[in-house]
């Protein structure tokens, strides 16, 4: 049996073998969000994304979870260990995914956090992510309420490592990931030695709903609790100052004014061909 | 401002229609404008780069089966490192450019700006617009003094122009030491075949969404599609349920379309899903649904069932040819 050495800090790659088949150790970056289907609203002061209250999961995550337990579970062996970072220490889409059957989280908590912009957060993640060093990084090519995109590759470049995005399948080799990447025109078949950084698109494996033996089991799993001075990163480069951008304003966008509505009694499409004659696209 | 470089991806020597967009809202903000670009044939895109106002173009070349982001990244920041730097670097939301804006951003250590779908000059420097909450807000924004600014925008905010001006001079590019950053290869392409326009450069698109209610009705929006000479389209509703790939979606996390005409099939007009369409000229919806959203911004809106009204215009349209 392998020790679970990865929630541990350590340095350098522990080789770990069990039978043939090397512990598999993957670090999921997981962002808790205000609940999309409620009121989302901005700061007036602040203009940041008002983040009080509960926060979920943000599905996009889901997949990366689902993934890593995919290919830990492929590899016969090894830990996924989630990390997420928030401004308001809130654990409870942490849970919901260690209820999917994570091994571990770290959350990175700060009120200095607090409006921190992409390359902010990359460096807080990558600072998290050096002290236990996985074979393997996974994020959401986008999330639900930044949706940047870019965090994962900051990510990549802070580490040092090669990156793959708009992965639509992922498998394990021999120390390298393979994967399908999205293009304009279909995929490309992409291999990345390990330790690397993917970003999986929504709907490429099917999110495992947390069963009751997870939620459980979820409650006593370690969920640690890192400060920014635990992580030794200079405060001015994160939250608000550290963005280096700031809003000016917020308005309501321009409404398009809706035309003519016509219930359809067998004849509808007879004015859809008027209509596109009209416009001459006939 | 005195100049902005525009990451111009280009295909066998023709610019993607994201660069020469590009191209056309840097020449309304500085007074030199210059591209990057990688790939075989950034010569023969320097021709039509320089009519669209480009004066150079540094060519990262052909970067074998490297991916874009960490080579095209590197060479970007040591550029920028080796002075002459822009002011402003533009770079389309694609696939390569969120990959090329990301690692520049942290090897320079500057911020980025992304989601950009308009650009103002303000007293303070460029403004970006981004599209907030499903499109319902407009938000504004600047950076605060890091230099280069980097804007990534998405495809179709502004609209290419020729300026009139001659080919651009190509400047070869050393490509510095990317390390480990570089180790993902290409080891094979698979390009899907495509009939028809781009979706993001049709005249017409037909989208369908949930409710043509199972992955094969899906056959009626292609059928539309083709008939019209558009692309077909859809929601992330059905892009998520696996009946069509993600090139397909329309929205705040898929493609933003300005066709002439948009038919929106069984679909609901979810704010993320009209923010990627509602620049279109004309409007179609077919609903079952009388209060379905998208009927707010429809020029025609049909209340009726698709499985009935697509079958009978797809007719109507055959036997007119
Ligand atoms: C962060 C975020 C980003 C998103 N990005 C996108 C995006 O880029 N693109 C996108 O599309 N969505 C996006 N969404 C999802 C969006 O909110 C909606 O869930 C989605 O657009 C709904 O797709 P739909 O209209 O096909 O499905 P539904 O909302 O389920 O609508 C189906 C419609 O079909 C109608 N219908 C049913 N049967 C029939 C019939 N027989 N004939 C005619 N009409 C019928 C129904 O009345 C209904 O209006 C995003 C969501 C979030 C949170
Ligand atoms: N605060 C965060 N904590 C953990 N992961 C994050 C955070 N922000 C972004 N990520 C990861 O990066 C992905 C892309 O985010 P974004 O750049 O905001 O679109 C997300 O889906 C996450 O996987």
């Amino acid at each position: 049996m392998c020790p679970k050495l990865s929630f541990l800090p350590r340095v350098g790659q522990v080789p770990c073998i069990s039978g043939t088949i090397r512990d598999m150790n993957v670090a999921v970056c997981v962002k808790q969000i205000p609940d999309p289907a409620g009121e989302l609203s901005l700061d007036p002061s602040t203009h940041n994304l008002v983040r009080e209250g509960k926060l979920v999961l943000d599905d996009s995550d889901s997949y990366g979870v689902e993934m890593a337990l995919q290919l830990v579970e492929s590899a016969g062996g090894g830990d996924v260990t989630l990390v997420s970072m928030a401004p308001n220490g809130e654990t409870s889409g942490l849970r919901t995914a260690l209820a999917m059957g994570a091994t571990a989280a770290v959350l990175i908590s700060d009120a200095a956090l607090a409006g921190s912009d992409a390359l902010g957060t990359a460096r807080v993640l990558a600072a998290a992510i050096r002290r236990f060093q996985p074979d393997l990084v996974l994020a959401a090519t986008e999330s639900t309420d930044g949706y940047t995109g870019t965090t994962p590759v900051q990510l990549a470049e802070l580490l040092g490592w090669p990156s793959v995005t708009f992965a639509k399948h992922v498998e394990l080799g021999e120390g390298l990931v393979k994967v399908r990447r999205q293009t304009e025109a279909g995929y490309d078949e992409v291999e990345c030695p390990l330790p690397a950084v993917v970003t999986v698109t929504a709907g490429v494996v099917e999110p495992r709903y947390p069963s009751f033996k997870g939620i459980m089991a979820a409650r006593s799993k370690p969920l640690d609790e890192l400060t920014i001075a635990d992580l030794g990163i200079d405060p001015s480069q994160l939250g608000a100052a550290g963005a280096r951008q700031e809003v000016v304003s917020v308005e309501d966008a321009a409404a398009r004014q809706s035309g003519e509505i016509v219930v359809d009694e067998g004849d509808a499409h007879e004015r859809v061909v008027a209509f596109l004659e009209r416009i001459k696209v006939l | 401002m005195e100049k902005i470089w525009v990451l111009a991806e280009q295909s066998r020597g023709e610019p993607s229609s994201t660069a020469l967009e590009l191209l056309a809202a840097a020449g309304g903000h500085a007074s030199v404008v210059e591209a990057v670009s990688w790939g075989e044939g950034v010569a023969q895109a320097a021709q039509v780069l320089g009519e669209h106002g480009a004066s150079k173009v540094y060519d990262c070349r052909g970067l074998g089966s490297s991916l874009p982001g960490p080579r095209v990244g590197a060479a970007i920041a040591s550029l920028v490192e080796a002075g002459g730097g822009p002011d402003c670097i533009f770079v389309g939301q694609t696939y390569d450019g969120r990959d090329v804006a990301g690692r520049v951003s942290a090897r320079l250590d500057v911020p980025l700006l992304t989601n950009v779908v308009g650009l103002s000059s303000g007293d303070e420097g460029l403004v970006s617009e981004h599209a907030a909450f499903g499109g319902s807000k407009v938000v504004r924004a600047r950076f605060t003094g890091a230099k280069p600014e980097v804007f990534v925008v998405r495809a179709k905010t502004f609209t290419a122009a020729a300026t009139g001006g001659s080919a651009a001079e190509v400047v070869p590019v050393e490509l510095p030491d990317t390390g480990a950053t570089d180790g993902a290869k290409v080891v094979g392409r698979h390009e899907e075949e495509q009939e028809g326009p781009k979706l993001d450069e049709a005249d017409v698109v037909v989208s369908g969404g949930r409710g043509l209610g199972a992955a094969e009705n899906y056959a009626l929006v292609e059928e539309l599609a083709k008939l019209l000479k558009g692309a077909p389209g859809a929601s992330r509703a059905i892009v998520d349920a696996g009946w069509v790939p993600y090139s397909h979606q329309v929205g705040q996390t898929g493609k933003t379309v300005k066709p002439s005409l948009y038919i929106a099939c069984g679909i609901s007009g979810a704010t993320q899903h009209m923010v990627g369409m509602k620049g279109a000229k004309n409007i179609i919806a077919v609903n079952k649904d009388e209060s379905a959203p998208i009927f707010s911004i429809a020029d025609l809106g049909i209340v009726g069932d698709v499985h009935k009204v697509l079958p009978k215009l797809i007719d109507a349209i055959r036997a007119r040819s």
